[in-house]
C-alpha cells in the first residue's frame, strides 16, 4: 500500500465493526461483532499517526505497544502485530473483545481529541484471530525447566496469564479450578454472542501445550488447602479465585422461583449450555414469550438481559436505579442491547418481588428515583421518590447489581489479611500477600474488575513469584 | 475421568456405586458431598459421599434414579467412567457426644444419614437408626447400620417388614416410651424431614436435617441453592446441607425444587437408558 500523508490519513473515517444485524442476532447466540476484513484492517491501521510518543498506550492497563503493533498491521504483517501484542497481553484475542476500549486506550489516541480514535480493540482483534485462524497459536520459547513449581488457584485471566508467563520462565505450573471447565468468567459469565468459548479454548489449549497442568475439579479450601500445597512440593501460589459471590437485593420475595443471580443464569446458559437444552441436560428458565427483568447497569446485566431475548424472552428490560449516564457498561453493549429490542427503565428501583400461590414471581414492586449528590463513587446518588411506588408484571427476575468475594479460601486459610469486604491484601507492585510465597490478583484482590486488570495482575504477580523463587524471599 | 469399580442394585432404582476418587476419599468427612457430572452434555448434580475406603482411594455414592440425570447415571456399571467428580464439598456434619442419638432415614436418605450415624456412634453417642422404605425391598443398609448402630428399627409404610407405619411415628413411640433422646438427624424426602421436625419440635430436640436443593457449581458461586432458614437466606451448598430443623422454611424448600419440572419431564423423554436401567433394576440384576 502506498505511503500516505498525515493530511490523507487523517481523512480516513474509523472504520465501523461489521455486525450481525439487531433483529437476527437476537434470536441467535453467534457472535455479535465479526470482525475486520483484512481491508478494514488496512484502512483503520493507516488511521494511526505513528506518534513518536504514543499517548494511547498510557491507557493500557498492561500498556500494549500500541503504536508498534498497528505499524505491523498498516505494513500487512500480522502475525508480527500478533505477536509485537503477546509481548505485553497473553490474550489479545479476548481483550480485543472485552476491554473497555472507550474508557482506557482508546480514550487516550490524539486523534479523538478532534474527531475519533483508532479503534485499537478492534485492530487488536483482527491481528489476534488472524494469527489463531491462519498459523494457529503460536507457543513461544521456554527457558530451561527450574524445578520449581507454582500453584495458581482459579483458571480465569488472572491465572491464566500468570501460567503462560510462569511456564515461560521455566517453571512447573499447574493450575487448579473448581469448576469441571478451564476459563473462569471468560466461560461461565461472559456469553457466547461477545466471547465465543471457541476462543478461549484455543488459549487454554495452546498453554496446555506448553506444558501448564491443568486440574479442574479442584476447590482449594476443600480438595486441598493452600498449607497442604505449600507442604506437598509447590514452592509458590498465586490466588486467582475472582470475585464469585453473587450479592443478593435483601428484599422480600427474592427466593420465589423464577428470581435467579446473573451468575446462576449465566452459568447455567454458558457453562452448561443449557441454550441448547435438551440436547445438554441442565435446564433454565423457559423465557418464551415471558416478561425478563434484569436489575442492575453493568456488563453483567447486559450479558444477562440479551441472553434472556436470545432465549426468546418477549419483554426484555434493564431495571437501572440511576439514569443513562451511570450506566456501568460499557457504551457498545447499552448500544448493542438496544439494537436488540432491550427495554431500559431507569431511576426505578425494585422494593418487592410478589408471587402467586405456588411460589413463582409474578410482579415486581418498584420505586421510582430521582438523582441527588454525587456519592462516594462520584455519580450521583439515587434518592427514592415517596408515594411512587407501582407495579409492574414480570415473570423472570435476574438480579446482576455485582459479586462480593468468596469466602472459601479466606476460611481456610485464616492467616491471610484480608480487607472487610473479604479481598486479598496484596502489595500491588508484586502481589505479595501477608503470607511466605502466597501471591494473590485479579478480582479478589480488587473487588470486581476487568478482564485486562486481572491480567495485568497475573502478569505483575509472575514477576515477583519468579523474583521469589530464584531469592526465595 | 472417573472409574466405577463397582455398581450393584441394593432396591429398585437405587444404586450404589464404588468410585475411583482418592483425594475426595482422603478428605470427605460425614455429612459431605460430591458434584458429579457424567458426560460433556451432562448436568451437574449433588450426591453425599456415604462411604469412602483410603487405602483403595475409593468413595461410595447411593443414587435413586428420579429424573433424567439420576437414571443416567443408574444404568452405568463397574468399568464405565463418570467424567467429573467434585468435591468434598459442604460442611461436614456438626458431631459431638450428644447422648442419645436418633438418625432417620427415608428412602434414599438412609445413605445420606450411614456416615454421620457412624460418626454419632464413634463419638461416643448411644445411636439409634430408624430406617424408613415404602416396602422391605427399600430399607436400606440394615445390615450395615446394625454394626455400628445400638439398637435399628426398620419401618415400612405397608408393614411388609419391620414396624408398620411412618418413621416419624416410630420416633414418637420412642420418645414417649420414656426414652431422653438428645439429638435427631433426619434425611429424606422434604416432607419427611417437615414431619420429623414437628414430632421433636414439642420435645425441643435439636433436629437436624439435610436439605436437597437444586445445585450447580456447589461452590457459593450462583446462589441457585438458596433456602430460607431463621428468616434468613443461606446458600445450602457452602452453609450447609445439615440445618436445625425447627428452623427450616420447608414450603419454600418444595416449591423451588419445583422450577424445573417441566423441563425435568423434557430431558427424560430426551433420553432412553432409563427404561433400560430401570427394567434392570426390577429384574433385580445391575
Ligand atoms: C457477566 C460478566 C461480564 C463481564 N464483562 C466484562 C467485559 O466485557 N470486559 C471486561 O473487561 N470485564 C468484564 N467482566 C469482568 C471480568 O470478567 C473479571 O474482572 C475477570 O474475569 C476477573 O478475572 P479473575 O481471573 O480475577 O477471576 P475469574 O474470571 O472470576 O476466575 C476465577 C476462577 O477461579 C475459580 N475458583 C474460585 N474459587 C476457587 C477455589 N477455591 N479453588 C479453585 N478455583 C476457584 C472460579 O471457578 C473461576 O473459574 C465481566 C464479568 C462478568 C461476570
Ligand atoms: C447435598 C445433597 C446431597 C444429595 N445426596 C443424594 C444422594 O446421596 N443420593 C441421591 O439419590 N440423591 C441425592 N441428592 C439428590 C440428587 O441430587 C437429585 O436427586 C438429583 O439432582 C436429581 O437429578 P435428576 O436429573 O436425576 O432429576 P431431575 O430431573 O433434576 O428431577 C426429577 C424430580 O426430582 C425433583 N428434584 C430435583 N432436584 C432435586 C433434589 N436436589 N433433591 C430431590 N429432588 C429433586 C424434581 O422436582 C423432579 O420432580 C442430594 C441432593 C443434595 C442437594
Ligand atoms: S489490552 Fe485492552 S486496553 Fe490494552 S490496548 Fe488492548 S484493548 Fe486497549
Ligand atoms: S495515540 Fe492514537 S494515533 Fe497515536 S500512536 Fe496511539 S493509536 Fe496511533
Ligand atoms: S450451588 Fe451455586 S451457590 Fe450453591
Amino acid at each position: 500500500m502506498a505511503e500516505l500523508t498525515k493530511k490523507e490519513r487523517m481523512k480516513i473515517p474509523r472504520q465501523p465493526m461489521p455486525e450481525q444485524d439487531g433483529n437476527v442476532r437476537s434470536g441467535n447466540f453467534k457472535e455479535v461483532n465479526l470482525g475486520f476484513t483484512e481491508e478494514l484492517a488496512l484502512l483503520e491501521a493507516q488511521r494511526c499517526l505513528q506518534c513518536p510518543k504514543p499517548v494511547c498506550i498510557s491507557g493500557c492497563p498492561v500498556g500494549v505497544n500500541i503504536r508498534d503493533f498497528i505499524g505491523l498491521i498498516s505494513e500487512g504483517k500480522y502475525a508480527e502485530a500478533a505477536a509485537k501484542l503477546k509481548e505485553d497481553n497473553a490474550l489479545p484475542a479476548v481483550c480485543g473483545r472485552v476491554c473497555p476500549q472507550e474508557e482506557q486506550c482508546e480514550s487516550k489516541c490524539v486523534l479523538g481529541v478532534k474527531g475519533e480514535a483508532v479503534a485499537i480493540g478492534r485492530l487488536e482483534r483482527f491481528a489476534a484471530d488472524f494469527e489463531r485462524n491462519t498459523l494457529g497459536i503460536r507457543t513461544p520459547q521456554i527457558k530451561p525447566k527450574t524445578g520449581k513449581k507454582v500453584a495458581i488457584i482459579g483458571s480465569g485471566p488472572s491465572g491464566l496469564s500468570c501460567a503462560g508467563d510462569l511456564i515461560q520462565m521455566g517453571h512447573d505450573v499447574t493450575v487448579f479450578e473448581a469448576l469441571h471447565a478451564i476459563g473462569g468468567v471468560l466461560l461461565y459469565g461472559i456469553p457466547e454472542f461477545r466471547l465465543p468459548k471457541e476462543i478461549v479454548k484455543a488459549e487454554v489449549d495452546a498453554l496446555s501445550k506448553l506444558g501448564v497442568d491443568f486440574q479442574p475439579n479442584s476447590v482449594i479450601g476443600f480438595t486441598d488447602t493452600i498449607d497442604e500445597l505449600l507442604t506437598s512440593g509447590y514452592d509458590a501460589v498465586f490466588i486467582a479465585v475472582g470475585a464469585g459471590l453473587p450479592y443478593f437485593l435483601n428484599i422480600p420475595g427474592e427466593n420465589l422461583n423464577g428470581v435467579y443471580s446473573a451468575n446462576e443464569f449465566l452459568t447455567r446458559v454458558n457453562l452448561m449450555k443449557a441454550y441448547r437444552f435438551p440436547e445438554f441436560d441442565t435446564p433454565v428458565f423457559d423465557c418464551k414469550g415471558k416478561n425478563v427483568a434484569v436489575f442492575g447497569g453493568g456488563n453483567t446485566a447486559m450479558d444477562a438481559v440479551r441472553t434472556s431475548k436470545r432465549l426468546g424472552a418477549a419483554k426484555a428490560n434493564i431495571i437501572y436505579r440511576r439514569s443513562e449516564n451511570e450506566l456501568p457498561a460499557r457504551a457498545e453493549e447499552a448500544h448493542h442491547a438496544k439494537q436488540e429490542g432491550i427495554e431500559f427503565l431507569f431511576l426505578a428501583n425494585p422494593l418487592e418481588f410478589i408471587g402467586d400461590k405456588d411460589g413463582w414471581l409474578k410482579q415486581v414492586k418498584l420505586q421510582k428515583m430521582e438523582l441527588g449528590e454525587p456519592d462516594a463513587s462520584g455519580r450521583r446518588k439515587p434518592v427514592p421518590i415517596p408515594g411512587s411506588e407501582y407495579l409492574m408484571d414480570i415473570d423472570m427476575a435476574v438480579i446482576a447489581i455485582g459479586n462480593g468475594s468468596n469466602p472459601i479460601i479466606q476460611k481456610t486459610t485464616p492467616d491471610l489479611s484480608y480487607t472487610k469486604r473479604g479481598n486479598i491484601v496484596v502489595d500491588p507492585d508484586t502481589m505479595k500477600t501477608s503470607k511466605k510465597g502466597v501471591f494473590a490478583g485479579g478480582d479478589i484482590v480488587t473487588g470486581g474488575a476487568t478482564v485486562i486488570l486481572a491480567m495485568g495482575a497475573g502478569r505483575t504477580a509472575a514477576k515477583a513469584i519468579d523474583e521469589y523463587l530464584k531469592e526465595g524471599k | 475421568m472417573y472409574k466405577i469399580k463397582s455398581a450393584e442394585f441394593l432396591a429398585p432404582n437405587i444404586k450404589k456405586f464404588i468410585i475411583e476418587a482418592p483425594k475426595i476419599a482422603q478428605k470427605r468427612k460425614a455429612g459431605q458431598f460430591v458434584i458429579i457430572r457424567i458426560d460433556e452434555n451432562g448436568e451437574r448434580i449433588p450426591l453425599t459421599i456415604a462411604d469412602s475406603n483410603i487405602a483403595d482411594g475409593t468413595i461410595t455414592i447411593i443414587v435413586q434414579g428420579i429424573g433424567k440425570t439420576t437414571q443416567e447415571l443408574n444404568s452405568l456399571s463397574a468399568n464405565d467412567s463418570i467424567r467429573d467428580v467434585v468435591g468434598p464439598l459442604g460442611k461436614p456434619s456438626h458431631i459431638e457426644n450428644f447422648g442419645t442419638a436418633v438418625s432417620i432415614g427415608g428412602g434414599v436418605g438412609t445413605a445420606i444419614a450411614y456416615p454421620t450415624a457412624i460418626a454419632l456412634k464413634e463419638a461416643g453417642n448411644h445411636t439409634i437408626s430408624i430406617i424408613g422404605g415404602r416396602t422391605k425391598e427399600f430399607v436400606l443398609l440394615e445390615n450395615e447400620l446394625r454394626a455400628v448402630c445400638d439398637e435399628v428399627y426398620p419401618t415400612t409404610d405397608d408393614g411388609s417388614y419391620g414396624y408398620k407405619g411412618f418413621v416419624t411415628q416410630k420416633l414418637k413411640e420412642l420418645i414417649d416410651s420414656g426414652k431422653k433422646i438428645d439429638f435427631v438427624l433426619a434425611i429424606g424426602p422434604i416432607p419427611m424431614m417437615r414431619a420429623i421436625a414437628e414430632t421433636t419440635r414439642p420435645y425441643g430436640i435439636k433436629t437436624m436435617v439435610s436439605l436437597n436443593p437444586v445445585m450447580v457449581d456447589g461452590t457459593g458461586m450462583c446462589g441457585g441453592c438458596r433456602a430460607t432458614v431463621d428468616g434468613k437466606t443461606v446458600f445450602v451448598c457452602v452453609d450447609g446441607p445439615e440445618f436445625d430443623a425447627h428452623l427450616v422454611d420447608f414450603d419454600l424448600l418444595i416449591r423451588r425444587n419445583r422450577t424445573y419440572s417441566k423441563d425435568e419431564k423434557t430431558a427424560l423423554e430426551h433420553t432412553c437408558n432409563y427404561d433400560v436401567a430401570f427394567e434392570k433394576a426390577l429384574q433385580g440384576g445391575n
